[in-house]
């Protein structure tokens, strides 16, 4: 789960990593509020506040350009957060639909003395969380791991032992700080790790991470992804869960333990396990077809399950046929087969559809199928259920 | 012969009281697992179906029915938990099938692991079966055969596939291992590859992989240098989106790692017969393996 920059900051400050004085506002009575909060006469950053990156460099959809604008007072940052409010702002993240902006963040302009990069994840090669740091910092760290592996500072920690004060000391030695300066990142990373590991974060990333030219060490920006499997031990961060950034079939989907992921294709499809799913998804693409969308029904999936998936698939406009794979192990190929039949008559669905099945029951399951007078196309193995759909939809 | 599990395996299933516990214990008794005990803290002194004796404890499982092998179908704010305790008593194997175990309980449970003589399969997985002697998890145990070939999955439904596959062509498997999809688990890819090099009885091998990490990797570099049983191998997920989890927690590319190209490439550099879709597993490995 993501979660916006304000929410990251409020959550950083709350565990004591420092970050800079910050203000939000979602609408444009609240603007005046917001920035009077901060010093007088100081410079202020104005940031878009979306689930992307590359904000900076994004541009409106009306032309306006960049989502971040470090201006020099009061009356200024209101004119550029009024551009931003509301408005569609599209970076190489977004695609081009871009993302409405609902919160516009003011913080107070930092003196930056030198930035650096700080993140803490969960490395899988390991199964520890690692720590990685670099004297590269505000920049894409993916290309510096590319260019200069040499400037990338990793830390492993032992899951039982938790972060040594030796460990905090490597990253603020590695990132070559001295004096005061030394001693608030040891303060800083031991904190941010501390907050990792209690909030089951999957990723905190800080980029950058600056000194001011006083000594200080600052959390610029913040970027955390929760650990899903984990937020049933931490309502706090459920409450800040923005549905209105993710999209509207997902956030569906999801109220029926369903796993939908929305693609750009033409061919939907719904499947039961994860693996499966997405070697369907594959084999669509291998018949010269497009998926429309990821579908996993689990495991166990009812009749009220499969109404509602079939309902999810047709809401998008795109598709123009659909792919029911099931292989039937705990979910008896009959049971499907009764729920496919039922939803297909309540939805009164106008795109044709292939259903192989497969496994346990299989055969009761088909004469379902066949006896429902439903223009269902069958397929027994899902090769040729895929090379099916995919003419089906070319020629729909 | 097979590897992990056979007919002198003593299963306790932790978690035996539950809806998904006491399923599937009983189809697994009905295919002829030895179901000696089962865990339900609380519920000690109870039997399951009349026969079953409840513990209270694993340590009373093993030191009174002598159980080898665990089973977890326990709900994941109490799995990770679950398997400790089945460390703690010393279970040889064991197995955890339940879905969505918070990833920082995992970092836990395999550092312990690495202190311990306990082999870890799973968590998110369907489990493990050795068709005829012993099944071990939510996997449908008709479509299985006794037979030769060794087949390990990151996926569940997609190892059936390879399943029935390979038994409709009137061949059968030795053992089927699935080590789940999430991005922290026991048993990897590499460490079934192994078991299954060193089995006698498994002729050939399936591997099923999938976008997210570099466990397939690791294996296909295993597989070049040491293996000379006939392989075959699938990956999921080349139209995956990058940056998406795609169901399973561990099925995602992240910062251009993890891709279906780089392990697709891998497993054909280690000399590994990649099947194209997933209706062609059993092909793929017909054409390097003549029974």
């Amino acid at each position: 789960m993501n979660i916006h920059e304000y929410q990251a900051k409020q959550l950083f400050a709350d565990a004591g990593v420092a970050v800079p004085n910050g203000t939000v506002a979602q609408s444009e009575q609240e603007f005046d509020q917001a920035i009077s909060a901060l010093p007088p006469g100081k410079p202020i950053v104005v940031k878009a506040q979306i689930h992307a990156g590359g904000r900076g460099k994004g541009t409106f959809k009306d032309g306006f350009q960049g989502g971040v604008h470090v201006v020099s007072d009061g009356a200024v940052a209101k004119e550029k957060a009024q551009a931003m409010l509301g408005n569609v702002l599209v970076t190489k993240q977004t695609g081009d639909e871009g993302k409405e902006v609902g919160t516009v963040y003011f913080t107070e302009a930092s003196d930056i003395e030198k930035e650096y990069y700080l993140a803490v994840l969960m490395d899988r090669a390991t199964s520890k969380p690692v720590i990685i740091a670099s004297t590269e910092g505000g920049v894409d760290i993916e290309e510096v791991a590319e260019s200069s592996p040499d400037k990338i500072l990793k830390v492993l920690v032992d899951p039982a032992l938790g972060l040594r004060p030796y460990q905090a000391r490597q990253i603020a030695f590695g990132l070559e700080l001295s004096g005061d300066s030394f001693k608030q990142c040891v303060k800083l990373v031991t904190k941010l790790y501390n907050f990792f590991w209690a909030k089951d974060c999957s990723q905190v990333e800080v980029n950058p991470l600056v000194t001011t030219p006083a000594g200080d060490v600052l959390a610029l920006d913040a970027k955390v992804n929760f650990d899903s499997n984990a937020l049933f031990r931490h309502p706090d961060v459920v409450e800040l869960r923005d549905l209105t950034e993710e999209d509207a079939k997902e956030v569906e989907a999801s109220k029926f333990d369903l796993n939908y992921i929305a693609l750009d294709g033409n061919v939907a499809c719904m499947v039961n396990g994860a693996g499966l799913a997405m070697a369907t998804m594959d084999i669509i693409k291998h018949y010269g077809g497009s998926p429309a969308n990821f579908l996993d029904v689990g495991g166990g999936a009812n009749e009220e399950q499969v109404e509602n998936a079939f309902r999810i698939l047709v809401s998008d406009d795109a598709v123009k046929a659909i792919l029911v794979n099931i292989f039937g192990g705990i979910m008896k190929c009959d049971v499907i087969a009764t729920g496919i039949v039922n939803a297909a008559r309540k939805l009164d669905m106008k795109v044709p559809l292939v259903v192989r099945l497969e496994g346990t029951n299989v055969e009761q399951g088909k004469q379902i199928l066949a006896d429902s007078g439903l223009a269902l196309e069958p397929a027994d193995s899902l090769a040729e259920a895929a090379e099916k759909v995919v003419k089906l939809a070319a020629h729909s | 012969m097979s590897v992990l599990v056979n007919k002198d395996t003593r299963l306790v299933v932790q978690g035996i009281t539950g809806s998904a516990g006491s399923f599937h214990t009983t189809q697994c008794i009905e295919y002829g697992t030895n179901v000696v005990a089962g865990v339900t803290p609380g519920k000690g002194g109870q039997k399951f179906q009349d026969s079953v004796p409840v513990f209270d404890t694993v340590q009373d499982a093993v030191d009174k029915e002598g159980a080898n092998v665990a089973a977890i179908y326990v709900p994941p704010p109490f799995a990770a938990d679950s398997i400790l305790e089945a460390i703690d008593a010393e279970i040889p194997l064991v197995i955890a099938i339940t879905e969505g175990i918070p990833v920082r309980d995992m970092a836990e449970v395999k550092a312990r692991l690495a202190s311990s003589n306990t082999r870890l399969i799973g968590p998110n997985c369907p489990g493990i079966i050795t068709p005829g002697e012993c099944k071990i998890g939510i996997m449908p145990g008709y479509i299985h055969k006794p037979g030769k070939v060794g087949i390990v999955s990151r996926s569940g439904t997609l190892t059936y596939e390879a399943v029935w596959q390979i038994t409709c062509a009137g061949h059968g498997q030795s053992t089927c291992i699935g080590i789940g999809g999430d991005p922290i688990n026991g048993t990897s890819h590499l460490d079934a590859i192994k078991l299954f090099n060193e089995d006698p009885d498994t002729e050939a091998i399936i591997l099923i992989g999938e976008i997210g990490g570099t466990a397939e990797e690791e294996a296909a570099e295993f597989i070049k240098d040491n293996v000379d049983k006939p392989c075959a191998a699938f990956i999921a997920g080349r139209t995956a989106p990058p940056g998406r989890r795609m169901g399973h927690a561990g099925a995602i590319v992240s910062g251009g790692k993890g891709t279906a190209e780089a392990k697709v490439e891998a497993m054909l550099d280690a000399g590994i017969s990649v099947a194209e879709t997933p209706s062609h597993m059993a092909e793929a490995l017909f054409k390097v393996w003549n029974p």
